[in-house]
């Protein structure tokens, strides 16, 4: 063909190393598939031959169709941003979102329902709780995080992101790694350790995956025309880098065979548990809070159009933040095999976290000083400040859950769903809807949203739901543990156990019906979403925002 | 065994809480440091002055 630059076509080392990589990972994956222990592993395999078979022909097929020359790092002086992965991962996000929450509210129904798991072993509560679970976590809000770094970093740095194939493999080989941690729930395959059942061969890949986002993440950051690193790089670079170490050292595993999906860790008893729990609070507080408030440090100054409200309080806010969070993972094993001083050392350091918590908070909302009217006229932002609200208020329950005392009524009963679910879908799934308004049309080049009416409905839909979910929950929490607690003039308890699932019968359906308000929200924003990429009057003019020069 | 844990649980609980502390504090009288206002002014409105 003629080249019109009289540069020749030439595979790139990324295209020939992953094509081969991967031609490797099929043939591989096709030996243990005839000889795994069990049909469940047999069909991960196959899946793993057969997509890694497809994305070897996909490289082939693109290097065919693309030009000879890379993508270049900068047009007429300005950064040639990379927005493919970017988009890919939001609309992942939004279909893992919507999927993650039905099935939560069939978690949901199934609890005041049991008779709704049909007496199938693939839908028993069980399974579809981790499903749940690592959908909306991982799935959707891993999404969320991947897109929106992958956004920011660029944006802030002024740079194209580094890598032709690098981003590409970050977002599928991410989502693959979902599909196969998901269907090995329902097939039984766990390891059952809270946030991280996926098994070995998926830690393996997730592992893989990750080491490229980090390597994506820090290149695009050593590549930057702008000096300074922005805090919502800081945060996100916290982000990626704990989950890496976190991964790592609560999976480190020893499977039966490389033919069997089964592996044993090598940790025992309560050591086991505090590394499970050093990995489980800090997906919390890495995974949930510091990718997030890497959002809020972008998303509110942004749709607000006004700074940071104090830059000195945001790096502050990131030392503490991250120096203390990882150290409260023992207060989810009070009143166990855990030393003492181990329990009491988790609760100090969770009390100590309101500080930054709130500091933080304080920041996201004092940046709208100067544009509260925004609040009422734009429910983006309100909906990106409710979450920040919200984030100040399960910041504040979740130190007080912590106090020994207090988590002897709270710990087991609905109290910490509530508490949980307060932080998910008031904090980390708002400041996600806020995110998703304001990227997509950056990203598809539109004008504005498609209606943002509808998103005054998904607003106050999903609010009416928050309140439902969390309300019924305190009150089935505090209820279920005065119930457990409560002995007769005897010392006989009070009640039996079935007497305190019976009593939770009526909470259970508030809170369904509140997760269901949540997901007809969650569904109008897909709709509004796939309008506002879709419809044909959207022009293709970016926003226009004129920049503000301070007042000295 | 037990001698080793006390020395380590004693450790931690003096000069451990002296060190974060000491950490906190020099991050404090760094981030406040008068000179660094025009930088972070700069920094606060990263996101509005771009391209």
């Amino acid at each position: 063909m003629a080249n019109p630059t009289g540069v020749r076509k030439s595979f790139t080392h990324g295209e020939i190393g992953l094509a081969i990589a991967l031609s490797v990972l099929a043939l591989f994956s096709l030996i243990v598939a005839g000889k795994a222990h069990s049909s469940a592993y047999s069909f991960h395999a196959i899946l793993f031959a057969a997509v890694s078979a497809y994305f070897v022909y996909k490289i082939i097929d693109r290097f065919h169709s693309r030009p000879a020359e890379l993508p270049a790092l900068e047009i007429d002086g300005k950064p040639n941003y990379n927005y493919g992965p970017i988009k890919f991962a939001t609309i992942a996000a939004l279909f893992w979102g919507i999927a993650g929450f039905t099935v939560g509210l069939y978690a949901a129904l199934e609890l005041a329902f049991p008779l709704l798991n049909f007496d199938l072993p693939w839908i028993s509560f069980g399974r579809i709780r981790p499903l749940h679970t690592s959908a909306v976590i991982f799935a959707f809000g891993g999404n969320v995080l991947v897109a929106t770094s992958f956004y920011v970093v660029q944006r802030t740095c002024r740079a194209r992101m580094v890598g032709d194939l690098a981003p590409w493999f970050v977002v599928i080989g991410y989502n693959f790694f979902i599909v196969i941690a998901g269907t090995g729930y329902l097939l039984g395959i766990t390891q059952s350790k809270e946030y991280a059942e996926p098994e070995w061969y998926s830690d393996l890949w997730l592992t893989i995956v990750w080491v490229v986002y980090l390597i994506v993440f820090m290149g695009t950051i050593l590549r930057r025309k702008e000096p300074h690193i922005y805090v919502a790089n800081w945060f996100f670079l916290g982000f990626i880098l704990t989950i890496a170490v976190l991964h790592l050292g609560n999976n480190a595993a020893i499977p039966v065979s490389v033919f069997s999906s089964k592996s044993y860790i090598v940790w025992a008893g309560v050591q086991d548990a505090m590394v499970q729990w050093w990995y489980g609070h800090n997906a919390v507080g890495f995974f949930l809070t510091a990718g997030f408030l890497g959002i809020m440090y972008y998303f509110i100054p942004k749709r607000a159009d006004r700074p940071v409200y104090s830059y000195r309080l945001s790096i502050i806010h990131f030392w503490s933040l991250i120096f203390l969070y990882i150290w409260a993972g023992p207060h989810h094993l009070h009143y166990t095999a855990l030393p003492d001083w181990a329990q009491t050392l988790g609760m100090t350091f969770s009390v100590m976290l309101w500080m930054p918590s709130w500091g933080g908070m304080i920041n996201g909302i004092m940046t709208l000083s100067g544009a509260w009217d925004k609040l009422r006229t734009d429910p983006v932002i309100r909906m990106m400040v409710v979450s920040v609200a919200f984030y100040g208020m399960s910041t504040f329950e979740g130190p007080l859950m912590s106090v020994k005392v207090v988590n002897s009524l709270s710990h087991y009963t609905d109290w910490t769903i509530g508490h949980v679910h307060s932080g998910a879908l008031g904090w980390v799934a708002y400041i996600s809807f806020g995110a998703i308004y304001c990227l997509v049309p950056w990203l598809w080049n539109r004008k504005g949203l498609y209606s943002l009416k509808l998103v005054e409905w998904h607003f106050w839909l999903s609010s009416l739901g928050i309140v439902l979910y969390i309300t019924s929950m305190w009150v089935a929490g505090i209820l279920q543990g005065l119930m457990w607690r409560a002995y007769n003039s005897l010392g006989f308890l009070e009640y039996s156990f079935v007497e305190t699932v019976e009593a939770m019968h009526p909470f259970y359906l508030i809170r369904a019906l509140g997760g269901l308000l949540f997901l007809t929200g969650a569904v109008l924003m897909v709709y509004n979403i796939w309008k506002t990429i879709a419809s044909p009057e959207a022009s293709a003019v970016p926003e226009a925002r004129p920049a503000m020069v301070p007042a000295e | 065994m037990p001698d080793t844990y006390r020395a380590v649980a004693e450790f931690a609980q003096s000069w451990g809480l002296l060190y974060f502390f000491a950490v906190f504090v020099v991050v404090v009288l760094l981030v406040m440091r008068p000179s660094r206002k025009q930088r972070y002014d700069r920094a606060a409105r990263l996101p509005l002055n771009e391209d």
